[in-house]
């Protein structure tokens, strides 16, 4: 698919919670295809200290409205910034960037595990794949219920389960405390997770040790986000790769995990 | 119409506009954003003899108004661009330029004499400047004696156009391009990232992974413009300006303070469609000036 960079217009900004904001943006043309995993380099005016773009994976696509939504969580100044902006703002963005998770069909069973920021591309790939909602289990992890973020609209698409680190929602812990992933991992043959380093790098071990089909979505600090600064390398078994063109997804196979 | 075509020593440009090493790949990553014929040349990722991994990551820190990298040319060396990249290259009707890399003096010369033997590509740029590499690159250029060394010895095994990149890192920078000119260079480009360092003050650890790394950017760009222009004034050879250049304003600046051709880089890892923008700029500014060859405005700064 070809890459466009496209001015955005800002048709909603809306505070979720302390840290978290989704923004929908609204294309003059209609949005190209973008699937689950792979991402939108967003530019963020006004400020010298932002000076490149902010990778965001998607959370949601209308082609019919042509809007594009995204979660964003404040992690830093670029992020808070572009939560600053109004309704009505154009949003200057590069996409669709970045290669997405393989597509699960009707015969697997899948789980998908977000932690953080990480839910948005698992929520999106739960509702893009239209698969039966028995066979699709998603694990939200959180730190607070004050962190979590209302998924009321991708409820229809899976069976859902909650782990916050203080127990205020769901599970006591972290993801990978829950009996979904500590006693039914098994259950399922394509696990799929975006999230923390260390909460991704323990679902990808558990993964190979039992032979699973797990693809991850790492996020290294990239300067380009379309394969020509080489800032956002992975050390793979096959050498340094980009993130942003070689991934974000990776099969936790291909990984020094 | 105006003339946007210059001369860098027998190489004819159509626009004075290239795209910077190791901020364009090979030209096809960003071909989805522009028609890359438009560029007056794509000045290739750096090439060393042997595959590099380049760095551990990370290898990038944001800073005000630019950024810091730490690449270290990871590339997968001079067999695979010739057997799998100038095949799929060398017809885009743009000059190809390849960057080019060593550790030591045999190494440059090693790989000078495969790239002589490409018909479509018709310069070199001479990296004597990468400043993220343990051996060889920024070593080169910045004394006199290992600059004049390293390009005697390639301009005996080069034939075409050899253009040398210098290293803004030195006390002289003039006197670092009078010294390649004198071993027979066709061009210098300049300048290539200053050295520069990021700390996380939290963990109190760096934030590169080599520690230091390459600064770039509209941060250096007054350093670059000073240095075009103290280069124009030391050498006879044309001079390719960069360093921070974001816009068609910034590379008229170049061209006032002495540099025929310009090359945009960071500016693409924002607005990867910028060259053609630069472009139009500079041909705008032309018709509203009323200058009708770019040549008119090279070397033109009023002191």
């Amino acid at each position: 698919m070809k890459k466009t960079v496209t001015d955005f217009l800002l048709i909603e900004n809306k505070q979720l919670n302390k840290d978290n904001f989704l923004l929908v943006l609204q294309s003059p043309v209609p949005v190209s295809d973008i699937f689950p995993g792979q991402f939108i380099n967003v530019e963020i005016k006004g400020s010298p200290e932002i000076f490149l773009r902010r990778p965001f994976s998607v959370l949601n696509v209308d082609y019919e409205k042509q809007t594009i939504s995204l979660l964003v969580k404040i992690l830093g100044r670029g992020s808070k910034k572009l939560t600053e902006a109004r309704l009505g703002e154009t949003i200057n963005a590069i996409f669709p960037l970045g290669k997405s998770f393989t597509l699960p069909d009707n015969q697997d069973h899948i789980l998908l595990i977000g932690g953080g920021s990480g839910v948005a591309p698992m929520l999106f790939l739960s509702k893009i794949c239209q698969l039966n909602p028995a066979n699709v289990t998603v694990l939200i992890g959180a730190r607070s219920v004050s962190d979590h973020i209302d998924i009321s609209e991708y409820q229809p698409y899976g069976m859902f389960y909650f782990t916050t680190e203080d127990g205020s929602l769901g599970e006591k812990g972290y993801v990978t405390d829950h009996p979904v992933f500590s006693e039914q991992f098994n259950r399922y043959n394509k696990i799929y997770a975006c999230g923390p380093d260390l909460m991704m790098k323990a679902i990808g071990r558990k993964a190979i040790d039992k032979g699973i089909f797990c693809e991850v979505s790492l996020e290294n600090m990239m300067a380009c986000g379309f394969g020509v600064c080489l800032c956002c390398v992975e050390d793979t078994k096959t050498g340094h790769k980009c993130v942003c063109t070689d991934g974000p997804v990776f099969n936790v196979n291909d990984l020094k995990w | 119409m105006v003339n946007l075509s210059v001369k860098i020593h027998e190489l004819d440009f159509k626009n004075p506009v290239l795209t910077a090493s190791g901020t364009c790949g090979f030209g096809e990553e960003i071909a989805d954003f522009f028609d890359l014929s438009l560029l007056g040349g794509i000045v290739v990722k750096g090439t060393t003899l042997k595959h590099r991994e380049g760095n551990a990551y990370p290898r990038m820190a944001e800073t005000p108004s630019g950024m810091l990298n730490a690449v270290g040319l990871q590339n997968k060396g001079v067999d695979n661009f010739i057997s799998n990249i100038y095949p799929r290259i060398k017809d885009l009707n743009t000059h190809i330029i390849v960057n080019v890399n060593g550790s030591t003096i045999e190494d440059y010369v090693a790989l000078t004499e495969r790239l002589d033997e490409l018909e479509k590509i018709p310069a070199i740029e001479l990296n004597i400047s990468c400043p993220n590499v343990k051996e060889g690159g920024m070593a080169f250029g910045i004394s006199c004696v290992s600059a004049e060394a390293v390009v005697k010895a390639v301009r005996k095994a080069y034939s075409k156009t050899l253009i040398v990149k210098l290293s803004p890192n030195v006390t002289n920078i003039s006197e670092i391009a009078k010294a390649v000119e004198g071993q027979g260079a066709d061009s210098v480009s300049l300048i290539n990232t200053l050295l520069g360092m990021a700390v996380n003050a939290e963990s109190r650890k760096p934030v590169l992974s080599t520690v230091t790394g390459g600064l770039s950017g509209p941060a250096i760009k007054p350093i670059a413009l000073r240095m075009v222009w103290q280069v124009y004034n030391a050498v006879k050879i044309p001079v390719m300006g960069m360093g921070g250049i974001m816009n068609a304003t910034d590379a008229l600046e170049f061209m006032i303070a002495g540099a025929s051709a310009i090359q945009v880089g960071t500016a693409l890892f924002i607005d990867p469609a910028v060259p053609v923008k630069i472009i139009n700029g500079i041909s705008e500014y032309m018709e509203r000036h009323k200058i009708q060859s770019v040549n008119e405005i090279i070397g033109s700064l009023q002191c």
